[in-house]
């Protein structure tokens, strides 16, 4: 199981800003470790965030997005102790779950 | 009647009659043309696998340092002021698959994301918006001193 992310949400005059890292190395399938051998992709390809049970952002995702993945973007309503949800899914499968109270 | 012609209309309506038959939701159907875009290794083929060709539009925003010293991240923020827009797509012209990302924006959310990602050398970032289903675009070059892929 993957490192929990940290997710911030603030909310202020009725807009939400959420922002989250995520831990995950995001192998690009391009990279050769010490010894020559390529390094098999792995990378997070689905992330969904949620707001209660409304989903307010939806990514897709290939190799090229950095290690330890940022994401931060605004959605309209939103109140201080609401739920904000962020889930991710890898090329392997793996998944995480990660839920933040909106300040 | 003309058989084959009755064969290419049973093959071209069986994907909508299984949308149809709520077997395959649109979305599902949607979410597989995007994988394969991120698969597509030319910037003219994942523009294709986006959905054509896209309109240069002065309303989209993108903030990435002219010059980048660490291609691995790079900081990369868009802000499309083109009102419906639902979808925002990253591309790295020059990386071996030039699509990085696709964000899909819900009606209340504020188009407008910001994300890292990695460059193997200076290219230029193109950001493909679609709005009330057309295409837009916009380009800006960044230099990349230290590649982010391979090494």
């Amino acid at each position: 199981m993957a490192d929990p992310m940290k997710i911030r949400a603030n909310a202020a005059a009725g807009v939400t800003e959420v922002k989250v890292l995520m831990a995950h190395p995001m192998e690009s399938g391009q990279r050769k470790d010490a010894s020559g051998t390529l390094v098999p992709a792995h990378y997070i390809t689905d992330v969904v965030v949620k707001h209660g049970e409304r989903t307010v952002m939806e990514c897709v995702w290939g190799q090229a997005v950095s290690q330890n993945p940022f994401l931060a973007f605004k959605f309209k309503g939103g109140a201080k102790g609401d739920k904000v949800s962020v889930s991710w899914k890898d090329n392997k499968g793996d998944t995480r779950t990660d839920e933040a109270t909106i300040a | 009647m003309n058989p084959t012609r009755r064969t290419i209309l049973k093959s071209t309506s069986a994907l909508g009659l299984l949308v149809a038959a709520g077997l395959v939701t649109t979305r599902q159907a949607f979410a597989a043309s995007g994988r394969e875009a991120f698969e597509t290794k030319t910037l003219a083929d994942t523009l294709a696998a986006l959905g054509g060709q896209a309109a240069d539009s002065k309303d989209i925003v993108i903030t990435s340092p002219d010059i980048a010293e660490n291609g691995a991240v790079v900081p990369v923020a868009v802000t499309s002021n083109i009102p419906g827009t639902t979808e925002i797509a990253f591309l790295v012209e020059k990386n071996p698959n030039p699509l990085a990302a696709l964000f899909k924006v819900g009606p209340d959310t504020v188009p407008s994301v910001q994300t890292r990602l990695k460059m193997g050398q200076s290219t230029n970032v193109i950001v493909v918006v679609k709005a009330g289903g057309k295409l837009y675009s916009a380009t800006k070059e960044t230099k990349v001193t230290l590649g982010g892929c391979g090494g």
